[in-house]
């Protein structure tokens, strides 16, 4: 029988903790160590991550542990380490989780500056995971590249270390006890320095500083080593990346910078919507952003910090705002002709739905079908491009409703099956809520089954079916 | 070994919320249930919700006294007035059985790192409340357990300390397991049964879990209509009826 761990003395290869058998120390830290470890039940090999708490140690580090502990067993999911277990605060700390086969984001990044486009491709996945993070009610608030994995078998981003997180239903130990800004310094939030705990979107900025480190070998503002440092910096502006390296396309631009708005209302409303402008690089909406050469100068950053304010910690309870009020609502239209009457009435229910939700990004989508055996005709008899066209039409459809540039986007897609495509663009995109028209009610349809039938019963997010009041003629015709 | 507790305090006579608990827990089972005081008084059904936790009782529960469940047998109560009213037309509605169940019932019960009171550990026959940060520093104060899981005041909170550090507050949101952080002390004040003042007027209970150390609130609906017409048609003060509805 092996030894029994009692305190971090017994830490040794061969020793058994609560029923794991430690394997080989593969890090140590200021903060922690972390082992190999094995247990017969487990087929996956497991880290085990010892808190370094010693008599005299700060309390955030003791504090970090904790809420880690609250934290972790309530996440689930393939973006977050699999938990095997907890060790008593009072004997001896750990965390038991799965250990992750896939390489940190440092490691992957290699030799910065990276492609630009191969950046924007992991900050895809890295946004695609803040989405299921951000809907389980945590908010990570210490991103930066070595707390960020993908894993080796499906390329998924995988997040670790939840000591500074915060979870919307749990007490946040941070806010109640510590008095200084937790985080690390090149990616924190503005409103974190400000010890503001409960927005989302302070992930979002973590996500553009590194993305921008990412494409520029740079980080945006350095790394402030104080907190003084930090407040200095919550309202300056970072060199426009396409100004350190020319390759930066300028629909990146406009997403790194957009992330990287002082105040949160100014950035992308949710991981969601951030994700959704990181696959569809020609659907970003650009605004001056895209193109700014120079960052502002001493005396616009001191009019700013004079008269603006960004969102201090109001009260220490105040819960996370917004995780999920963000959401991307699509309506797919159909624009052929003689449906006019039903495309309107569709627009008129989009505009009753975002009405209630003023954060909400939609996307406009049309569906070409395609026929399978007949050669790809792009262009009508008149030369006009189809495609094109049906765009305009799109843009056309939604003007009444009035919305800005960067919430809304449209999208004309090809397919054999209109229904698949949709489902398809709906589950690839996040999108929460689809709201759709259904042609007619003649008898057929009901038999053949219609493209909203289909879409009804397979899309994995709620959808709205519109339709038409019967007329006289429907009901005669059936 | 694992041990579910479920928690229901402060019932205060209101039937059709104990037994909307009782349902809930009865798709949800228990291994014990432990009534935390105030079985009686404000509500309309003392003798119903008694008799309920006393067979409960006899198939392992544990009650505690509550104030309201003393002053039915001991005349020298502190009371405002609807509530001296109702206990006046309780104690009418009581058998000697009643009483002298009443007069068993335990201030407290200590378990392992846990004390189980309805008031406070400060004063378990005095009743005084568990509202400020000081009223849990000086429950802290009267006990060595870890933990102290009280009720009396209606309104659910956590207050909790780590060693040598200030106490902190905060509500808990129904339906989420709590962890009772172990490096910490605590001082539970659960949600009530029968007479809900925080804002929300469904019937409150909680669950210990021995295992996970943690403690779960759940809130429950019941027919708030017909507690309230039974409290009026006895002739108890009508605020009594109508604070159910809006739980405050």
């Amino acid at each position: 029988m092996s030894d029994e761990v009692r305190s971090q003395r017994d830490l040794v290869p061969g020793a058994v903790l609560d029923g794991f058998r430690l394997e080989k120390m593969i890090h140590k830290g200021g903060m922690a160590v972390i082992w190999e470890a094995s247990r017969p039940d487990v087929s996956m090999p497991i880290a085990i991550k010892i808190p370094m708490i010693g008599e005299g140690d700060e309390a955030s580090s003791i504090v970090g542990f904790e809420m880690e502990q609250m934290i972790m067993p309530m996440l689930s999911g393939k973006h977050v380490p699999k938990l095997f277990g907890i060790g008593d605060i009072t004997a001896l700390p750990y965390l038991a989780m799965e250990r992750v086969q896939g390489k940190t984001l440092t490691e992957i990044a290699g030799k910065l500056p990276m492609v630009p486009e191969e950046a924007a491709r992991l900050a895809a996945r890295i946004a695609t995971g803040l989405i299921e993070l951000h809907r389980q009610d945590v908010i990570h608030f210490d991103l930066k590249p070595a707390n960020i994995l993908f894993r080796d078998a499906t390329g998924d981003a995988v997040f670790v270390d939840f000591g500074l997180s915060r979870h919307a239903k749990l007490p946040d130990l941070f806010s109640e006890e510590i008095r200084v800004p937790m985080g690390t310094a090149p990616y924190i939030a503005p409103e974190q320095v400000l010890r503001n705990r409960t927005d989302p979107r302070s992930d979002l900025y973590s996500l553009g500083a590194i993305l921008y480190e990412l494409v520029t070998g740079e980080q945006p503002f350095g790394s402030p080593d104080s907190t003084k440092g930090l407040k200095r910096r919550i309202w300056a502006e970072p060199r426009p990346p396409r100004t350190i390296n020319k390759d930066v396309p300028e629909w990146l631009q406009e997403i790194i910078l957009r992330c990287l708005e002082p105040d949160p209302t100014k950035r992308y409303a949710s991981a969601r919507q951030l994700a959704f402008d990181l696959s569809h690089p020609d659907r970003v909406p650009l605004t001056a952003r895209a193109t700014k050469t120079t960052r502002a100068g001493w005396f616009k950053v001191w009019r700013r910090r004079r008269f603006k304010a960004i969102p201090k910690a109001l009260t220490t309870h105040a819960a996370p705002q917004g995780v999920n009020t963000a959401p991307i609502v699509m309506a797919a239209i159909d624009l052929s002709p003689g449906h006019e009457a039903l495309a309107e009435k569709v627009l008129d229910h989009v505009d009753r739905i975002l009405s209630t939700q003023p954060e909400a990004r939609l996307a406009c989508v049309n569906v070409l079908k395609t026929s399978l055996l007949s050669v790809d005709e792009s262009v009508d008899e008149e030369g006009r491009n189809i495609h094109l066209q049906h765009l305009a039409e799109l843009k056309h459809w939604a003007r009444p409703l009035g919305r800005s540039a960067e919430r809304v986007t449209f999208h004309v897609l090809e397919g054999v099956d209109p229904a698949k495509v949709i489902i398809d663009f709906a589950t690839d995109n996040h999108v929460d809520h689809l709201i759709m028209g259904a042609r007619g009610h003649s008898a057929a349809r009901r038999y053949l089954g219609s493209v909203s039938t289909q879409v009804v019963a397979e899309a994995a997010c709620s959808v709205t079916v519109v339709r038409l009041p019967l007329t006289d003629e429907d009901a005669a015709a059936s | 070994m694992r041990m579910r507790t479920a928690l229901i305090s402060d019932i205060h006579g209101n039937r059709e919320a104990l037994a909307a608990c009782l349902a809930h827990i009865q798709r949800n089972p228990v291994d014990r249930i432990i009534f935390m005081g105030d079985i009686v008084g404000y509500g309309a059904d003392p003798v119903w919700c008694l008799e309920t936790v006393m067979s409960h009782c006899e198939k392992g529960a544990l009650a505690l006294l509550g104030n309201h469940d003393e002053a039915v047998f001991k005349l020298e109560t502190d009371m405002n007035a609807a509530a001296l009213q109702a206990i006046e037309w309780t104690r009418t509605k009581m058998s000697n059985e009643h009483r002298a169940f009443l007069k068993e019932m335990p201030l407290l019960k200590e378990e392992g790192e846990i004390l189980f009171v309805h008031a406070s550990a400060a004063g378990p026959h005095t009743w005084p409340y568990v509202i400020h940060t000081r009223d849990a520093d000086a429950c802290m104060r009267y006990t060595t357990r870890r933990v102290t899981i009280c009720g009396h005041v209606h309104r659910p909170q956590f207050f909790h300390a780590p060693d040598g550090r200030p106490i902190e507050a905060f509500t808990p949101p129904p339906g989420i397991g709590m962890p009772l952080l172990k490096g910490r002390r605590w001082v539970v004040v659960l949600g009530s049964t029968g007479q809900p003042r925080d804002g929300n007027p469904a019937a409150a209970y909680s669950v210990l879990d021995s295992e996970t150390g943690k403690i779960t609130m759940y809130r429950i609906p019941y027919d708030i209509e017909s507690a309230a017409r039974k409290i009026r048609a006895a002739g108890l003060p009508p605020r009594l009826a109508d604070r159910l509805f809006t739980g405050s």
